[in-house]
């Protein structure tokens, strides 16, 4: 058998309770052993890890990356590469794509892009309803048959309350894990968070009531229905309470908040930086801090909500620019500014974007243990990022001017050296 | 990178080089705009009107809302600080992509213009255009969506401190469409920089936004609280689809609880003024017995728009020409 070897690297997982430095060797795309060398075989390559980490790979659970449908945004190739920069090994594609993710075609279609472009794995979110307009199921299960981990109307509102149910009983039936946004669509007319900051600056508000209510009618239909539940991009501090509550009465139920969530507040859209926004708008402090909370407890992963955009589509009045922040080549060094700063645990954080990610999409043998498929970054915490070189080919980034570390040195995804 | 709009709006002296929002601005330049709005008001009273400030500029009048009224003024103002004006009105569906929006910036500036006067229906859109546009050229906001009108806020100043003396340990009560209201924001702001003693903002809570006292004012949601022993009553205008869009049941119910009326004013201090941005539903936010009243100032406020956009601009252009003569001696 003939090795790869990453030599002298800290192992960080919490899920196989590593923190240690040891060797690891690799062959046909598995781990093979770690900290103690294989009694048959030789070394074909070795990677010096000295220094450096070694984290399982990063899975997200919510990106949209433009492709088929907006090349003016950008590529699955383009956006996987920037994901790899932050040591992405799996993405779930949000299904707003033009045409819209709601049949096996179209799945297809953006799993053969994907391979082509050899980042990392794309998992396409297939449509819950027909071209994601909220009043038709979409072919439900023919899209989980085509290879769709879970189905999501994105942030599109369902029609009603009658629809919503459908899905759910629809994907009760047949064990389908739907992913949906808590957002009232009717109370949701504005482009931030309300609160002082948008009375300050005369910007129409979204108060967290349109995420709370929303999530309040979803966990009572869930309760009801018994359907695998995700909630996709939670913002407020309310929402982890309910979650929590639902829990307690026996609802299986998992959430995910975005990056952008946990590093910036509305106070950021102070000047009109169109860059901050963003869908789910950024919230206050208190809301920031509770969400790091229940990450640190383990409660909520995390998600890249990535939307590249074109430099026109930010180009506007706040209100009139198009939501969302190119993420993916400052995941990572985002993520580690909060671990600098004391913010965020880093057990947290790989649980968050690793293990709670490959358990609510059933990715199994995801983490740094042998025989597992290695899917894995090796990371230097301390190098300075480049920002000024973009490998996404969204303009929207929302810390281009600052100084940031982490830089992605290697990334394997299922044994291949892709970066 | 984007600042925020008080630090866009001055050069590195502290000067005035855009006039995009009263908030941030220091006492003594919200002053020194009053001071000189305070000497224009002597030249208007002149036969000759025209003053050389402005001669050889050029000033574009940019509204993608319309205004007839806040147009005027500014063209007013700028025919008599001597400026050569361009009056535009862009409908907002023509510029609803923002490329389309700095196409027709860049279009303007390539005509050289030196000042923009921008009426926009979004929030931070002067703000946007100050970003953007090339050096020298000097934005005012003649309002942007709920965000500021700060001309209007500062001839209302103007006003206050014409009639009562200074602004200094007044109270003030803002009455009706807080919510909406760009004008509120930057009377706010000015207020609380010139030193009112209490800004109070009265409506039904449908029209007051829920943090409004993190930008100092104190809200109230009956006129009968909220009127007592002020100095100063500004009304604002209600807009007819506010009643459309379930904010409130009628007029005649607004009317009812927050209409102006010779009884309600009773309430205020005897000597208070009663002040209105104009054009006045008269029945819907004050009774024609208040408007046309002695307590009334409402005509003197349009008087005093003049002065204040004259003054503005003038401090304006002063100050876009000092940063490029700083610049060019820099580069000699």
């Amino acid at each position: 058998m003939r090795y790869c070897l990453i030599e002298g690297a800290r192992l960080l997982d919490p899920a196989n309770n590593l923190d240690t430095v040891a060797d690891v060797y690799i062959a046909d795309g598995k781990i093979q052993a770690i900290g103690h060398k294989p009694a048959a075989g030789e070394i074909e390559t070795s990677i010096n890890g000295a220094g450096k980490l070694l984290i399982p790979g990063l899975i997200d659970l919510g990106a949209h990356l433009a492709e088929p449908g907006f090349s003016q945004k950008g590529s699955i190739a383009t956006e996987t590469k920037a994901a790899a920069r932050s040591g992405f090994t799996h993405i779930c594609a949000l299904p707003d794509t033009k045409p819209v993710t709601d049949s096996s075609a179209v799945v297809q279609l953006i799993q053969e892009k994907a391979a082509q472009a050899g980042y990392a794995e794309v998992m396409p979110l297939g449509a819950a309803t027909q071209g994601l307009q909220g009043e038709q199921l979409a072919n439900m299960f023919s899209l989980t048959e085509a290879g769709c981990p879970a189905l999501s109307n994105a942030r599109q509102p369902i029609k009603d309350s009658y629809v919503l149910q459908r899905v759910m009983e629809y994907a009760a039936t047949y064990g389908i894990r739907l992913f949906l946004s808590a957002n009232d669509t009717t109370l949701a007319d504005g482009c931030m968070h309300a609160g002082p900051t948008a009375t300050r600056m005369g910007l129409d508000g979204i108060a967290e009531t349109a995420e709370t209510i929303a999530l309040a009618q979803i966990l009572l239909m869930a309760e009801q229905t018994g359907v695998q539940l995700h909630i996709s991009q939670i913002s407020c501090a309310r929402s982890i309470n309910m979650l929590q509550q639902a829990r307690e009465r026996g609802i299986n139920v998992t959430a995910d908040v975005p990056l952008a969530n946990l590093v910036y507040t509305d106070e950021a859209v102070n000047g009109y930086n169109s860059q901050f926004n963003v869908l789910p708008v950024l919230r206050s402090e208190a809301d920031r801090q509770a969400l790091l909370t229940a990450v640190n407890n383990g409660e909520l992963a995390i998600s890249s909500n990535h939307r590249p955009h074109e430099i026109a589509a930010k180009k506007a009045p706040f209100s009139d620019a198009e939501p969302g922040m190119s993420l993916f080549d400052c995941f990572l060094p985002l993520a580690l500014k909060l671990i600098a700063a004391g913010e965020l645990e880093w057990n947290a954080f790989i649980k968050a974007t690793s293990q709670i990610p490959a358990t609510v999409i059933d990715l199994a043998g995801i983490g740094l243990a042998e025989g597992n498929y290695f899917n894995a970054a090796l990371v230097d915490v301390d190098a300075t990022v480049d920002l000024s070189q973009l490998y996404s080919k969204g303009e929207n980034i929302p810390c281009a001017d600052e100084a940031l570390s982490g830089v992605v040195n290697a990334l394997f995804v299922n044994g291949a050296q892709v970066l | 990178m984007t600042h925020s709009p008080h630090q866009l709006q001055l050069t590195e002296d502290g000067r005035l080089k855009h006039f995009l929002t009263t908030e941030g601005l220091s006492k003594a330049l919200l002053t020194e705009i009053l001071d000189t709005a305070d000497s224009f008001i002597s030249t208007q009273e002149r036969s000759v009107k025209k003053v050389p400030l402005l001669r050889g500029k050029t000033v574009v009048n940019l509204f993608f809302e319309n205004s007839t009224r806040t147009r005027s003024t500014f063209e007013l103002a700028a025919k008599r600080l001597s400026a050569d004006i361009l009056n535009l009105d862009i409908s907002k569906s023509a510029t609803s992509k923002g490329e389309t929006l700095m196409d027709t910036l860049w279009n303007l500036e390539a005509m050289y213009s030196d000042m923009f006067v921008v009426r926009h229906a979004d929030s931070g859109a002067a703000h946007f255009i100050a970003e953007h546009v090339t050096p020298n050229v000097a934005i005012i906001n003649a309002g942007d969506g709920r965000h500021a009108h700060p001309t209007q806020a500062m001839l209302d100043m103007l006003t206050i401190r014409r009639h009562k003396d200074s602004i200094e340990g007044k109270v003030v009560a803002i009455v009706g469409d807080i919510l909406h209201s760009r004008v509120a924001r930057s009377q706010i702001h000015a207020l609380r920089t010139l030193g009112a003693a209490e800004v109070r903002v009265i409506g039904p809570g449908t029209l007051l936004p829920n943090d409004i006292e993190a930008i100092g004012a104190k809200p109230f949601y009956r006129m009968e609280d909220g009127l007592k022993d002020c100095d100063v009553v500004i009304m604002l205008r209600l807009q007819k689809e506010r009643m459309q869009n379930a904010l409130l049941p009628s007029e005649g119910e607004f009317f009812k609880l927050y209409g102006l009326t010779e009884q309600k004013l009773l309430l205020a201090k005897p000597d208070a003024i009663v002040m209105h941005p104009g054009p006045i539903n008269r029945g819907v936010e004050i009774e024609s017995a208040v408007a046309d009243g002695n307590q009334s100032v409402i005509l003197n406020q349009v008087s005093y728009g003049i002065a204040v956009r004259m003054a503005v601009m003038a401090m304006a252009m002063s100050g876009q020409q000092q940063s490029a003569n700083l610049i060019t001696n820099e580069e000699a």
